[in-house]
Order: C-alpha cells, then sequence, then structure tokens
C-alpha cells in the first residue's frame, strides 16, 4: 500500500514539472493562478506543522512536541540552518521525555 | 574567476546543503515505517522536498496514504509554475524535456532566473539539478540506513522533526504581512476540524479553501 502511494505521489509530481515545461506560456500570465500557487505551500506547510505538533492520529494532544516547536520557532527566528532547526527540536523532545 | 567556475561553486554549495538536508528526510522516512528501498525511491522519482517530507509526514502520523501522496502533489503545484518560467530559457524537447523536467524544483529554479545571460541560466539549471540529485539521494541513503539501525527513534526525539522540518520549509516564505496570515489561519484550521475527519484530510481541506481564497479574493 505504501509503495502504491510513493510511486502514484512521484508520478503526479513528476506530471506537475512536465506540464510546467509544456504548457503555454499564456498559463503564466493568468494573475488569480500566479498570486494562488505560491498560497498553497505556504498553507500545507503551515498546516503540516500545527497538526503534526498537537495530534496523535485524530486526538488533539499537548506533549514535548509543543516545547520542541517553541525551540524550532526560535532557531528559525535566528537564522539556524536546516539542520539545526531539525536537531535542536528532535533533541528537545528527546529530552522533554527523559525528565 | 569565470563566470562557469563560480556556478559551479554556488551549485555544489546548494547541493551540499540540500544533501545535509536529505539526511534529515532519510531519517524522518525510515523513522515514520517506510522501507530503506521506498525512502530512497522517494528521493529519486519524486526528488522535491516538501513533497517528500508530507508524504512520510502524514504516513508516520498515521494518516493515509493517499491523504499523504495527495498533500505531496499538492505541493509539487508550484513545480509546474517553475516549469512555466523556465520553458523559454531552457527550450528543450524530446527526451532532453523529460530529464529537465526532473531538476525542475525550488533551488534549480532559483539558480536558473538569478543570471541575465541565458547561456548562464541554462548551465546553472543543469549544473544545480545534477549537483543537487546527487546529494539529495546519497544523503538520503545515509540518513536512512543509520535510521535503520536505531532501535527506537522516538527516543531520539525523531516525531519532533517532521514539523520543525516544515517550519524551516516554511520560514523564507514568511517575509510578509499576507504570507503569515494564510499560514497562521492554515494552521488554526487544521487543527481545529482534525478530530472531526479522517487524518490527513485537513491538509486537502486548507489546500481548498487557500486556492478558493487566492482565486476569487478581490484585487486591491
Amino acid at each position: 500500500m505504501i509503495w502504491a502511494g510513493v510511486l502514484v505521489a512521484s508520478a503526479s509530481c513528476y506530471a506537475l514539472k512536465l506540464a510546467g515545461l509544456s504548457l503555454p506560456q499564456s498559463w503564466l500570465e493568468n494573475q488569480r493562478v500566479q498570486r494562488t500557487v505560491p498560497m498553497i505551500p505556504i498553507a500545507l506547510l503551515a498546516a503540516l506543522v500545527g497538526t503534526q505538533t498537537f495530534s496523535v492520529g485524530q486526538h488533539l494532544v499537548l506533549d514535548v512536541r509543543a516545547a520542541a516547536l517553541v525551540v524550532a520557532i526560535v532557531a528559525v527566528v535566528l537564522r539556524a540552518p536546516f539542520l539545526v532547526v531539525v536537531a535542536v527540536a528532535s533533541a528537545t523532545a528527546a529530552l522533554g521525555r527523559l525528565i | 574567476m569565470p563566470w562557469d567556475r563560480a556556478i559551479l561553486r554556488d551549485a555544489l554549495g546548494i547541493a551540499v546543503a540540500s544533501g545535509a538536508y536529505a539526511i534529515s528526510f532519510g531519517a524522518i522516512s525510515t523513522a515514520a515505517g517506510l522501507s530503506l528501498l521506498q525512502t530512497c525511491a522517494l528521493s529519486v522519482l519524486m526528488f522535491t522536498g516538501a513533497s517528500q517530507f508530507a508524504l512520510v509526514g502524514v504516513i508516520g502520523a498515521g494518516g493515509s496514504v493517499w491523504a499523504g501522496a495527495a498533500t505531496a502533489a499538492l505541493l509539487g503545484s508550484r513545480n509546474a509554475m517553475y516549469g512555466l518560467r523556465l520553458s523559454s530559457l531552457l527550450d528543450v524537447r524530446g527526451l532532453r524535456r523529460i530529464a529537465a523536467a526532473q531538476f525542475v524544483i525550488d533551488e534549480t529554479t532559483a539558480m536558473a532566473i538569478a543570471r541575465d545571460d541565458p547561456r548562464q541560466g541554462r548551465f546553472a539549471f543543469w549544473a544545480t539539478g545534477f549537483a543537487l540529485f546527487t546529494l539529495w539521494n546519497v544523503g538520503t541513503l545515509i540518513g536512512a540506513l543509520a535510521t535503520h539501525a536505531l532501535s527506537n527513534p522516538k527516543a531520539l526525539g525523531l516525531d519532533a522533526a517532521p514539523p520543525a522540518a516544515f517550519l524551516a520549509l516554511l520560514a523564507p516564505r514568511l517575509r510578509a504581512r499576507e504570507p503569515l496570515a494564510i499560514a497562521l489561519a492554515a494552521a488554526v484550521v487544521a487543527i481545529a476540524v482534525l478530530p472531526f475527519v479522517p487524518a490527513g484530510v485537513p491538509l486537502l481541506i486548507v489546500a481548498l479553501l487557500v486556492s478558493l481564497y487566492g482565486l476569487f479574493k478581490r484585487t486591491a
């Protein structure tokens, strides 16, 4: 089942890339499309941050991951590199579980 | 320094940074329950970071594979926009277009459109594409192998890694008031609907709402 998802999602992502190179340029001139497309990753990434921090399955929970998120936000505001942001968040969660 | 060497140096710098990021992808994907082969297949076949993180993130959080796949595809929609921007610059047909398409991502687009001379732009696209594709896949393999050797990834706090990764991907896009408002609203809506719909579906609801907002809001 995971394999099917991996392959279908990969094919979809590739098709989108290829479509961009193949579609007529006039699509780029549509202002509504142009301003909407960049909004989608912003909304999805923010929704992923929210749901993956505060839930287990379909239940809302508050645990060490919230503390990890706060630390990650501080790291991002300080413009820490990607790996540092991920590492300090993981370390915070690991430490929180030890306490 | 000649322009081609300067571009190669920049391309390698970006590829090394992405390789490090791929290590965390390999680790997160393996911790989410994907096999070594599935993890590596994603980096070869999907080759677009945010979508890969989204797919394994949703699976790791217990959501359905299909909700994860849909989210990955929605996140990949921006690559279509990049392709539109790049098509006249690259001017590729046939097999070369088939190959070039896989390299159409954030980093290669940024490198290609930053050059004034089209020849330099094309060189930057291919150089960044090859370097990044190579190190992205090496990094993924290292991260996956390292995590494979661990008995309990949760003890290392690896379940807190995906939100931090998403946040780090999101941050550079938030340098204005409207994107910040969209991000906050999206997070609140997704959390609010989460208890009432199957896992992964909150993301699709958010994608639908933001698309409607973008398409139908009145222009100032």
